[in-house]
């Protein structure tokens, strides 16, 4: 059936978001191609790929690194590329399809 | 520096930019970017006088760019202040980008845009290239004949942008060097009755509403990007009704009334010209030298270009029978100028609309002198008499 124009959606004013925090319901783990993958063995837990992770992907708990919450990581390989030369306990696996 | 030479009618003697500096300073606006390029230069610098001098209480933002000044409106409007700026030629193409930002946030930022040509050739002249460019940008465009309109304009422009059924930035548009540097006589408003016209600015939502968080700029995909560009349409094509209800009442407060668009002689005319800005007021003289020859010769100029009242053009020229649409901008490669395309397309699948030819004059400052205006309602009434448009469009004044 067509849809009248004038009955469509309501939509906020210039694209404001009224409520706050709402990007943690928008899962972005399906944008992921690659994968990052603890070596718990290596980790130091020095955190700097916690620091680094732009999408907070990180997961901390008591001061150390307990592994990655995959529906929010985008696979970009910051913490990978970050995580010190000495250590490398982080790697990027290809997704399976 | 502006100095008003006060008579009793309270007249005094101001070039386009320092009214357009001076209206600024009565509305004193909470934020004002500034960025100089020729020829509207003057309005900030006359402007940061009255900020220097404690006239103002605006926060004076000097910028690195006009990509900045935009963007600091931008920030500062979603802060919900009142903003200000003024650029021309390549400084509102730098400001591309950020022009479409503030129409989608929906941030009533009010621009005196002093009109000049784009490069290259680089040329300081006016000519509309810069202004008919960001014509689809979602900004109000209002187009000024005289000193005393560019003035008059300003204030307007505020109510219109700030009215909660439009929420849409505007720009005032005024003649490079003819009407920005043109001494002209005015009427100044006094400050309070400015004051009172204009009124607070009171945003809808704003980012220092704490009580109110919110985000702004948020990225949205196909889901409901098209029903925000729905309503953002639909709110500048409603700016219409709100520029009739704010010319009617400055005409009441100051006695001079302001419509969607100026019919000068137009009523009984068989021929007629379509052109904005100052150039109107060099067809009206040739209008006049016509008519007492008793040729019935007539103008429209519109006031109102963004959004465009097409129904209200469109009617107006009905009982004409040709029409010359004059546009100061090129569309390059386009169906003539842009103004002629939306008068023509206005008219289209009327019965028995007039014939629309369409001329590009005046670029980068080139003389329309009467004679011009005279030999474009000879070319009109060679179309009367053969009954054939002939050529469409072309260039004139070359």
């Amino acid at each position: 059936m067509k849809k009248d124009c004038e009955e469509k959606k309501e939509v906020p004013l210039g694209g404001v978001i009224h409520k706050a925090g709402n990007a943690h319901d928008y899962v972005t783990g399906g944008w992921r191609k690659l994968r990052p993958v603890l070596d718990k063995d290596k980790c130091t837990n020095c955190l700097i790929c916690w620091v680094m992770c732009p999408d907070s992907a990180v997961i901390a708990e008591d001061g150390k690194m307990v592994g990655f919450d995959l529906e929010h990581c985008k696979g970009c390989g910051i913490c990978a590329m970050e995580c010190p030369d000495k250590v490398k306990a982080i790697t990027m696996e290809e997704e399976e399809a | 520096m502006a100095t008003p030479l006060t008579d009793k009618k309270k007249q005094v003697v101001l070039t386009g930019n320092s009214a357009v500096a001076y209206a600024m300073k009565q509305i004193d606006p909470d934020v004002c970017a500034a960025y100089p390029i020729t020829p509207s230069t003057a309005i900030m610098e006359e402007f940061s006088s009255y900020y220097a001098d404690g006239k103002v209480s605006t926060e004076l933002v000097t910028v690195e760019s006009e990509h900045s000044a935009m963007s600091a409106c931008v920030g500062a409007a979603a802060a919900g202040a009142r903003v200000m700026t003024a650029t021309s030629s390549q400084g509102l193409a730098l400001m591309w980008e950020v022009l479409y930002i503030a129409s989608g946030m929906r941030l009533p930022v009010v621009m005196a845009v002093v009109n000049r040509a784009l490069s290259a050739p680089i040329n300081i002249h006016c000519d509309h290239s810069d202004s008919m460019g960001a014509r689809d940008s979602g900004w109000i465009q209002i187009y000024s004949e005289t000193v005393q309109e560019a003035y008059d304009n300003l204030f307007q422009a505020v109510r219109i942008a700030e009215d909660h059924r439009v929420l849409t930035p505007a720009m005032v548009c005024l003649d490079g060097f003819i009407t920005s540097h043109a001494i002209e006589n005015l009427t100044l408003i006094e400050d309070g009755d400015v004051k009172d016209f204009v009124g607070e600015f009171e945003p809808k939502q704003s980012l220092l509403d704490t009580g109110h968080p919110i985000t702004m700029g948020a990225m949205t995909l196909p889901e409901y990007y098209i029903d925000f560009k729905y309503e953002q349409s639909k709110a500048i094509r409603g700016a219409k009704e709100v520029v009739i209800e704010v010319g009617r009442e400055f005409g009441e407060r100051f006695g001079r009334e302001y419509g969607l668009m100026e019919c000068y002689r137009l009523d009984d005319a068989d021929v007629a010209i379509v052109v904005l800005s100052s150039a109107a007021g060099t067809t009206k003289v040739a209008v006049d030298r016509l008519r007492d020859q008793g040729k019935k010769v007539g103008l429209l100029r519109p006031r109102l270009y963004r959004p465009f009242p097409h129904e209200e053009i469109a009617s107006a020229l009905m009982g004409v029978k040709a029409v010359c649409v004059l546009d100061r901008a090129d569309s390059m490669s386009g169906f003539g100028g842009p103004l002629f395309t939306d008068v023509r397309s206005a008219l289209y699948g009327r019965d028995s609309a007039p014939k629309v030819i369409g001329r590009i004059f005046g670029l980068g400052g080139r003389d329309y002198k009467v004679e011009d205006a005279e030999a474009v309602f000879d070319e009109l009434y060679n179309v009367l008499e053969t009954g054939e448009a002939g050529k469409l469009t072309g260039y004139i004044t070359i």
